[in-house]
């Protein structure tokens, strides 16, 4: 089932709302890349991929997505919920004791829609690849997509992953980094250079695409042409741009929004900016 | 004292490489993985009949963590190999995230345990990997004492579910167990019956138990010995009722005596019935360079060490009375 254009648009906003609401609701969370990531949990859920929200572990037949900068958790579980995996009003919990929406996404509340636990950072390309090997080995046709921070590309295991992967041709993998050239303490600029990220895939053996990914029309369009790319011999890395915060004006490419939540004042500011289209929770 | 002979020696990492194949030939969903280390793993004979099934990561030991808990999304039932530093403090938090905290079905089977890998020394001699592991929530964690348990170890972890810490070890060592024996795992195995001193064991100390046990029967000293092959969980019920017969305790193992076996039947004991209880282990040093041999003597982890400890934790519990 493929949503139009402006039903992902619709549809985002939504989840925009619910990132804003969900990190006031409980004073904490990471706003700045969940509003950035929006557009491409939006395209991937509700147009992308090929999943079932009657959620099962192995997801035989089903395109599998690992979350790897988990602290972006809020984006996760908005857009999982709005595509069916639990009750929207569970969004709620967020952060909250005895609840299955944890700071960071995990297994162990048994929350439908999470394969592994997420967090602690450089973790997840390796996990996908281990997913792509087995849908291999099962003769599953399938996908595996993951997604990273760019800051999170800093951790050594990344690098460890990123070998691997093209010396195995795993070309059934899909792996997006969210370039907003921030992190915690600053632009990554400042706090350790990324250098010429194409260049350092394509030199490790990536087939390396880049896509507006604030742009619907284009993160639709490039992840499509991933797809495309897929099963040809090499793993596939997707350069997102984005800007951290897209969506309310005033946390829009800073920093300072990466892992603080807005006052009731700036709430009602943010929410002003933001469409309600499918109810809050 | 029980006899027991052997006719053979062999390493356990053997055992574990043996026990690997008929794992892989009863289960079509067990994989193996390696960081750069088939050989001293011996996991050759599986890549042979398996090719498929198995995945070379290069030195890359975090990654290859984060393969094996990616593999388990699917169904697959991941092997890793590497050595016991390698497999542990290296990737902790790996193994931590991952695999203990997201519940995956990983199997991290790690040889050159402990000080008798020998004369590569100290960086690669780890003591502390019983206690990193069995602190993970989830953790089993086992360490079998010769070439047929482990073999029988590494096939009862196949077919039990959830994460494993499987340690082994790199030096020839007598075959004393049964070779049809079926492994249970979290049941202590009696090894001799007795009534003076509760002598618990773990990987290679069990052999140096029982040649203790049988010096200490000729002083007239009747040892029970038990072999705790998995750590944890850990058998309780056995310790306890070996221990309400005996009223001391001897515990041994290749491992820093901070945080290993002896540690968690001290826990054991000072909730249910305080007991004297002696360590045989590595007094919180590094290893060094030396025959397995040489170094099991220098850090006191040998047959005379157990024998020493015994009539220590025998003259204590005789004071107390």
């Amino acid at each position: 089932m493929k949503a139009d254009l402006q039903t992902l648009e619709k549809t985002a906003s939504q989840i925009r709302r619910d990132i804003v609401r969900m990190v006031h609701g409980c004073q904490s969370g990471h706003p700045g890349g969940s509003l950035g990531c929006t557009d491409f949990f939006t395209a991937l859920y509700f147009s992308v991929m090929n999943h079932d929200p009657k959620f099962n572990m192995d997801a035989i037949g089903e395109d599998i997505f690992f979350l790897s900068n988990g602290h972006i958790s809020p984006v996760f579980y908005s857009t999982l919920a709005h595509a069916g995996y639990f009750d929207k009003a569970e969004l709620a919990t967020f952060r909250k004791l005895n609840s299955r929406l944890q700071g960071h996404p995990t297994t162990h509340e048994h929350l439908p829609g999470i394969r592994i636990a997420s967090g602690s950072l450089g973790q997840g390309l390796s996990v996908a690849i281990g997913a792509a090997l087995a849908k291999k080995l099962n003769g599953d046709k399938s996908l595996v997509f993951s997604l990273h921070g760019d800051g999170e590309i800093q951790e050594g295991q990344i690098w460890e992953a990123a070998m691997f992967a093209p010396h195995n041709h795993v070309d059934n993998l899909i792996s997006t980094i969210d370039v907003n050239g921030q992190q915690i303490d600053g632009p990554t600029k400042q706090v350790l250079s990324l250098g010429d990220l194409r260049a350092k895939w394509e030199a490790f053996g990536w087939d390396v695409l880049d896509m507006k990914g604030n742009d619907m029309a284009d993160v639709v369009r490039v992840l499509e042409e991933a797809k495309s790319r897929t099963g040809q011999g090499k793993p596939i890395m997707i350069l997102m741009h984005t800007e951290m915060g897209y969506g309310v004006d005033f946390m829009v490419g800073s920093h300072k929004w990466h892992g603080v939540a807005p006052n009731d004042e700036q709430l009602k500011l943010a929410l002003a900016q933001l469409e309600e289209t499918l109810g809050d929770y | 004292m029980k006899k027991y002979t052997y006719t053979d020696k062999k390493d356990t990492r053997s055992g574990f490489g043996a026990g690997l194949l008929e794992a892989g030939r009863k289960n079509d969903q067990v994989v193996a993985l390696c960081a750069d280390l088939i050989g001293s793993l011996k996991m050759q004979d599986f890549i042979k009949e398996f090719p498929e099934r198995f995945v070379q990561v290069g030195i890359a030991e975090a990654n290859m963590i984060g393969i094996a808990a990616g593999m388990t999304i699917g169904g697959k039932i991941p092997f890793t190999g590497t050595f016991a530093n390698f497999s542990t403090g290296r990737v902790y938090d790996q193994i931590r995230q991952s695999v203990a905290y997201s519940n995956k079905n990983v199997k991290i089977c790690a040889s050159h345990a402990g000080l008798t890998l020998g004369e590569d020394g100290a960086t690669h001699q780890i003591l502390e990997d019983i206690g990193l592991m069995k602190m993970l929530p989830g953790m089993t964690v086992i360490n079998p004492c010769d070439y047929n348990q482990t073999k029988a170890a590494t096939m009862a972890i196949a077919e039990y579910e959830g994460p494993v810490y499987l340690r082994f070890g790199r030096p020839v060592v007598p075959i004393f167990t049964d070779p049809d024996q079926k492994f249970e795992i979290g049941k202590a195995w009696m090894v001799n019956e007795g009534a003076d001193v509760s002598i618990f064991a773990t990987g290679h100390l069990v052999w140096e138990a029982i040649l203790a046990g049988e010096k200490l029967a000729e002083e007239g000293i009747d040892a029970e010995i038990i072999n705790i092959h998995t750590i944890k969980p850990l058998d309780a019920e056995a310790i306890l009722k070996s221990v309400a017969k005996t009223g001391c305790v001897v515990t041994a193992e290749e491992h820093n005596r901070l945080g290993g076996l002896g540690d968690s039947v001290a826990q054991v004991l000072a909730a249910n019935n305080p007991t004297p209880q002696e360590y045989v282990a590595v007094n919180d040093s590094f290893g060094e360079s030396g025959t397995p041999e040489q170094l099991m003597t220098k850090y006191g982890l040998d047959a005379d060490h157990i024998v020493a400890a015994a009539k220590k934790a025998i003259e204590r519990k005789n004071k107390k009375a």
